[in-house]
């Protein structure tokens, strides 16, 4: 090809300005969803009559607002358990399996009942918590180890898990623990319940119907945990150095592969944990299909957030909001490719970040 | 339970593999990772499926398919190549692109009967003792063509020169460069090429193998046991074969295990409560794990392995870190 100019990238040398990442974004954001519009129209759809509804079906009064925060919640925390594994370039693709896992776990303290069901409220829910989180480190533990002994590529068994999580979760809701038949378990006791604003609607009426939980403040708190685990802690500079520069952490006498067995655990715990808010949050059971893929919205929302804990609260607002829209959007995965367009968006404009692209005359212009 | 039987389907559920595995592998031969098997596969299933109806021949459907998983292949190209962006993140966002648009435009596809590619057997080489009824019977005509195909792959990449270059730009792009190879032009072709295996393999599920559209069920994973088996294969087209029709035919084993009330002299759990399939079910999984778990150790043993560049940018003019 001869044009008569170049595009040139030239590598960025002095540091970005602060706010140039979030711009970038920002901006990936918006030309995804242009995009997301065109295709709309060219399947014969309406991009600003999908668009009005979309907001309105997710920020238009407190109690869309609610429901687009209670389906953020379970995304803040697999944004964040990915987040804590791509720090250390382990490719965690297995958040969605971990959810699970988190979700039976927690199912077994009011199932088996690992707890007597009269405890207290207080009790029943921090045990739940508890074996949530250690259901999901289970399920990091064996892709981590396997990463660490032999080096077996990560992607591939954490993804493997993922289907396997499932299927186990179904075997015990199709037969040992099936309610007269269908595909979910009997529902949990009341004091297995996360609280909810609605449970205070006598003392206050504006919250009757609101359905945001406990679990949203959990994220948070989850979120502030990574936080300071990444910004202050010694474990956090570990992950990172080891995430930058492999050679140079073990040349510091950094145990590399312990690290990696202990990162995918955190990791996997912090997606059971999601697991457990949404089983004791929202359905108040165990059944099928619990997870739309959240585990692998994670991964979106990590990226897009550029692993900053804060960051994958904003971020998983929008992507509750999408999929609270996206639940009665019709065809069915236009959610689904709005992300995948998000995700592509993002990555492509950081290119940005790295690069000033200059477009160089490389001819005399011809009359 | 008849070791014929299932041969004879796991070669069909096996192509399905081959294609995948095999596009794969000469992707990530050229040095690029592309993770977005499962959504590719996906589009072109959906695709080849759709222009099969509308048009009513099957081969335009697979052109299609091909072609469409191709172009998607190329937008993973463009980022990965030009912008230099991490390989697997935006694998990963080609998975959600493709299965997105495959549910989108897949729409209405469900329960509609499309011509499908014809499926003969071949006269004379079907008749040989046992090899004839499994590999020559009633076959579709795309698992054929994957027997051709296997050894056409073994020659290009070992013994012929554009060959040579795509295992040299894998390997050590610098050096590939300095001899007057184009090794950006190279590793597009070679994403488009893999891109275009994984929508034949798609196409081979939705109209040969297992005919019809499913939404995201029609390809259950198949995409990502593809990539497995790549590492599983330690990128030898060879061994890749062998693996995929391997898979093929355990996964078919497996599900026979249901359906037979006595097995091995013992009442048969799976067939009194069908419940126990799950755990069958996990056996694929779990099996391409242990065939990771093996080769890794063999690559270990025999210190071979991935091709030396794979998932770092070519950065003409700068020295590699």
């Amino acid at each position: 090809m001869n044009l008569p100019f170049d595009i040139r990238f030239e590598k960025r040398s002095e540091d970005n300005a602060w706010w140039l990442p979030a711009a970038t974004s920002l901006g990936a954001v918006v030309v995804a969803f242009i995009v997301s519009g065109i295709i709309l129209k060219l399947i014969g759809g309406q991009p600003l009559v999908v668009g009005k509804f979309f907001w309105e079906a997710t920020f238009g009064s407190w109690a869309t607002i609610s429901d687009t925060l209670v389906k953020a919640t379970p995304l803040i925390l697999v944004g964040l358990a990915c987040s804590v594994a791509f720090k250390m370039k382990l490719w965690n693709i297995g958040a969605e399996g971990q959810f699970y896992m988190g979700a039976f776990f927690a199912s077994l303290v009011v199932l088996v009942p690992i707890v007597p069901l009269d405890s207290p409220k207080i009790v029943i829910i921090g045990s739940m918590m508890i074996m949530g989180m250690i259901g999901g480190a289970i399920w990091g533990f064996f892709p981590g180890f396997l990463k660490a002994k032999f080096n077996v590529n990560e992607i591939i068994t954490t993804l493997m898990l993922n289907y396997v999580a499932i299927l186990w979760n179904n075997f015990w809701i199709f037969d040992r623990w099936s309610d007269g038949g269908f595909q979910m378990t009997p529902t949990f006791v009341k004091s297995a319940w996360l609280p909810r604003l609605a449970d205070y609607a006598r003392q206050y009426k504006a919250f009757s119907g609101i359905t945001l939980h406990l679990g949203v403040i959990i994220g948070f708190a989850a979120a502030i945990l990574v936080w300071w685990i990444f910004s202050r802690s010694r474990w956090g500079y570990e992950i990172k150095l080891i995430g930058d520069n492999p050679k140079a952490a073990r040349y510091a006498g950094l145990n590399i592969s312990r690290n990696i067995i202990l990162v995918m655990m955190f990791s996997g715990a912090l997606a059971g944990l999601a697991g457990m808010s949404e089983i004791s949050g929202v359905v108040h059971r165990l059944q099928e299909r619990i997870s739309p893929g959240y585990g692998f919205t994670g991964i979106i929302i990590a990226w897009l957030a550029k692993l900053d804990p804060f960051a994958v609260i904003v971020v998983s607002i929008l992507f509750g909001a999408l999929i609270v829209a996206g639940r009665e959007i019709q065809p069915s995965g236009l959610a689904q490719l709005l992300q995948g367009i998000i995700l592509f968006m993002v990555i492509s404009s950081d290119v940005l970040l790295r690069y000033k692209i200059r477009i160089v005359r490389t001819q005399p212009a011809t009359a | 339970m008849n070791l014929e039987i299932i041969l004879h389907a796991g070669l069909a559920t096996g192509t399905i593999l081959l294609f995948a595995t095999i596009g794969e592998l000469i992707t990530e031969r050229s040095g690029i990772i592309n993770l977005g098997v499962e959504g590719m596969m996906l589009v072109g299933a959906m695709m080849g499926f759709s222009v099969s109806l509308s048009t009513g021949n099957p081969w335009l459907g697979v052109l299609a398919a091909m072609f469409a998983a191709g172009i998607l292949g190329l937008a993973h190209g463009l980022v990965t190549i030009h912008f230099q962006a991490d390989q697997v993140v935006s694998g990963l966002a080609l998975t959600f692109l493709g299965t997105g648009l495959a549910l989108v435009l897949g729409e209405g596809l469900t329960g509609k009967n499309p011509p499908l590619l014809p499926e003969f057997t071949i006269p004379g080489l079907s008749s040989i003792p046992f090899i004839g009824p499994v590999f020559f019977t009633d076959l579709s005509i795309l698992v054929y063509i994957g027997y051709i195909f296997i050894p056409l792959v073994w020659f290009y990449i070992y013994k012929t020169r554009p060959g040579m270059h795509l295992r040299a730009i894998g390997e050590k792009p610098e050096a590939a460069d300095t001899l007057g190879v184009n090794v950006y032009r190279l590793r597009y072709f070679y994403v488009f090429v893999g891109a275009c295996l994984a929508g034949l393999a798609g196409v081979t599920i939705s109209l040969a193998v297992s005919p019809g559209w499913y939404s995201a069920q029609t390809t259950s994973g198949q995409g990502w046991i593809a990539i497995g088996l790549v590492i599983f294969a330690q990128w030898n087209p060879l061994r890749a074969a062998f693996g995929a029709y391997l898979f093929g035919a355990l996964q078919r084993g497996i599900l026979d295990l249901q359906g037979p009330a006595v097995l091995l002299g013992f009442a048969n759990p799976l067939f009194i409560n069908s419940n126990w399939g799950f755990f069958l079910k996990m056996m694929p999984y779990l099996l391409v794990i242990l065939a990771l778990v093996i080769g890794s150790r063999t690559a270990i043993k025999k210190h071979i392995g991935a091709p030396a560049a794979l998932g770092i940018p070519y950065i003409r003019g700068e020295r590699g870190l």
